[in-house]
């Protein structure tokens, strides 16, 4: 425990240190709050709007939560499909690995068009995002298992189903892990573009959009702490659900020794 | 060559279930259009053939989408605004301006973090963190500061496309740097190198496979980035403001030859990385 807390103060030192020199540093030089608002001011509108909060983050979670869940199942379930063909797999491959250097967020007009204004949009944006990841990652885990491991199970006379469910899905698991974390920031990122594109007029990327528009400076940078302590308090879960179910692993055991 | 074949079909397959999809997408729309045009008389061929021309399909069939690209890249004047090409170098333009300056400051913070130890333990965990947040969020309101300070055009999008390089290079470098093994840190000891030269000789050359892993990385972020500040001040061109416009007037065969522009754009920055990538794996002999 005090080794976790040697850890945490100096970042916790240095961010005080660079919000009271952003504080003060504001105030001498008279910079005006439509460039760069205090960070006092920017507290101050953040509690005083959390009920706008509140909805935005409602309106762009729907989409989010949807999206992901859509997106890395279908991943997952496609990556079980393909495990058996190697045909498909070389085939389908390359394009996971291509698709992750592809500006997908583009497709986010496109999804407006098709599925409307509001969060359904959104969530076509998130599953387009998170599919591939998903995919690549699930392919690679399900190959992670070993050849010994896979040679017991078939002295068992295990059947398919059983090798996947009691040796190669929980051997994958890391990889799958993997997977959900960079799509948790995916997801967000995705949702909140997509805001951008047109939504009803509610939702975290749309307040931040029209709010810049408005000059609202505070307000966009409320929005923008809401952003990340959601983003990061979403990775955080999946972190700490990982922690939980793949225990058994190397990356976790070596931090108990 | 026998790698080749699955790829192809995949690819053929996808284009045929699309042709598929754009006909059952577009046939509703094509109906209502023969509709108002008064005929009644069409067959079902008929429909399905003009559903994949129609103007202003839902789903533009991917021979419209080659034919926009030929038009507006090929045929239009590569300096007018109507010109795709013309729009896709704005954008690489930033992108690449912003890489650039976002790689350098994350190199040197990374070696910073690397020899300073306060830096390391009070700075890194915040880029760490700052990997799990959607940064692009931002993107709106740095164009806007900028904005104040009447700095438009290319520069404040390559400030998006820095600030969205500057995390991935910084954290993927410091991996990088710190991956020589204690035994050949302690053999640059015994040589009795000075830090200079341990950097240069043994943690330089041991972080190039981190280095190109975080640059396409990096490469992709600062193309998005570009494009979502486009789309934020659309006025001064470049893709994302290409597709903006398309999503205001609904024509979405412009939409998807801007998306096909930009994939394009993305796939030979990270492409080209990855042939120095290779190029130097085989040199330095970190490839596999």
């Amino acid at each position: 425990m005090t080794r976790r807390f040697d850890a945490l103060w100096p970042p916790a030192l240095f961010g005080l240190a660079a919000l009271a020199l952003w504080q003060f540093g504001v105030a001498a030089f008279h910079v005006p709050a439509v460039i760069l608002p205090a960070p006092w001011a920017i507290f101050a509108k953040l509690f005083a709007s959390l009920p706008i909060l509140w909805l935005d983050f409602l309106q762009t979670m729907q989409g989010v939560a949807a999206g992901y869940a859509l997106g890395c199942a279908s991943g997952l379930v496609v990556a079980i499909l393909i495990d058996r063909s190697p045909f498909l797999q070389t085939g389908l491959l390359p394009f996971g690995n291509l698709v992750s250097a592809l500006p997908i967020v583009g497709v986010a007009p496109i999804m407006v068009m098709w599925f409307g204004f509001d969060w359904q949009s959104k969530a076509a944006v998130v599953v387009v995002m998170t599919f591939f990841p998903m995919l690549v990652n699930a392919v690679a885990g399900l190959k992670s298992a070993g050849a010994m491991e896979r040679d017991l199970m078939k002295t068992y006379a295990a059947s398919y189903a059983r090798t996947l469910g009691k040796l190669r899905l929980p051997a994958a698991l890391p990889f799958v892990f993997n997977a959900l974390k960079i799509n948790a920031t995916l997801a967000m990122i995705g949702a909140i573009v997509a805001e951008f594109f047109g939504t009803p007029i509610v939702g975290l990327g749309f307040r931040i959009n029209t709010e810049v528009g408005r000059m609202n400076i505070d307000m966009v940078w409320a929005t923008i702490i809401v952003a990340a302590a959601v983003g990061s308090a979403f990775y955080g879960i999946v972190a700490l659900v990982e922690r939980e179910v793949t225990f058994w692993h190397a990356s976790n055991r070596q931090r108990e020794v | 060559m026998i790698r080749a074949a699955p790829i192809l079909a995949v690819l053929t397959s996808l284009l045929a279930i699309w042709y598929v999809a754009a006909v059952l997408m577009n046939a509703q729309l094509q109906r209502d259009r023969f509709a108002n045009a008064g005929r009644t008389d069409y067959s079902t061929a008929e429909l399905a053939s003009a559903s994949l021309n129609t103007d202003r399909p839902k789903l533009p069939a991917p021979h419209q989408i080659v034919g926009e690209l030929w038009r507006s890249v090929a045929l239009a004047d590569p300096t007018s605004k109507r010109s795709l090409a013309f729009h896709a170098f704005i954008t690489v333009r930033e992108t690449l301006l912003g890489f650039a300056l976002g790689s350098l400051l994350g190199g040197a913070l990374a070696a910073a973090a690397v020899h300073l130890r306060w830096i390391d333990r009070a700075l890194m965990p915040w880029i760490v963190a700052s990997q799990m947040i959607p940064i692009i969020a931002l993107a709106p309101m740095i164009v806007v500061i900028f904005n104040q300070f009447d700095v438009v055009g290319i520069v404040p999008k390559a400030a998006i496309a820095a600030y969205l390089t500057f995390f991935p290079v910084t954290v993927g470098l410091v991996k990088g740097f710190r991956s020589p093994d204690p035994l050949q840190l302690d053999l640059m000891r015994t040589y009795g190198a000075t830090r200079a030269q341990t950097f240069w000789k043994l943690r330089a050359p041991a972080c190039a496979p981190f280095f190109f892993a975080s640059m396409k990385v990096a490469a992709a972020a600062a193309l998005v980035g570009s494009v979502v500040a486009e789309v934020t001040k659309s006025e001064d061109g470049g893709l994302g403001a290409r597709l903006l416009a398309g999503s205001y007037y609904g024509q979405t065969v412009q939409i998807w030859a801007a998306l096909f522009a930009a994939a394009f754009c993305s796939a030979v920055l990270v492409g080209a990385i990855g042939l120095v990538d290779v190029y130097a794996g085989k040199r330095m002999g970190y490839a596999r």
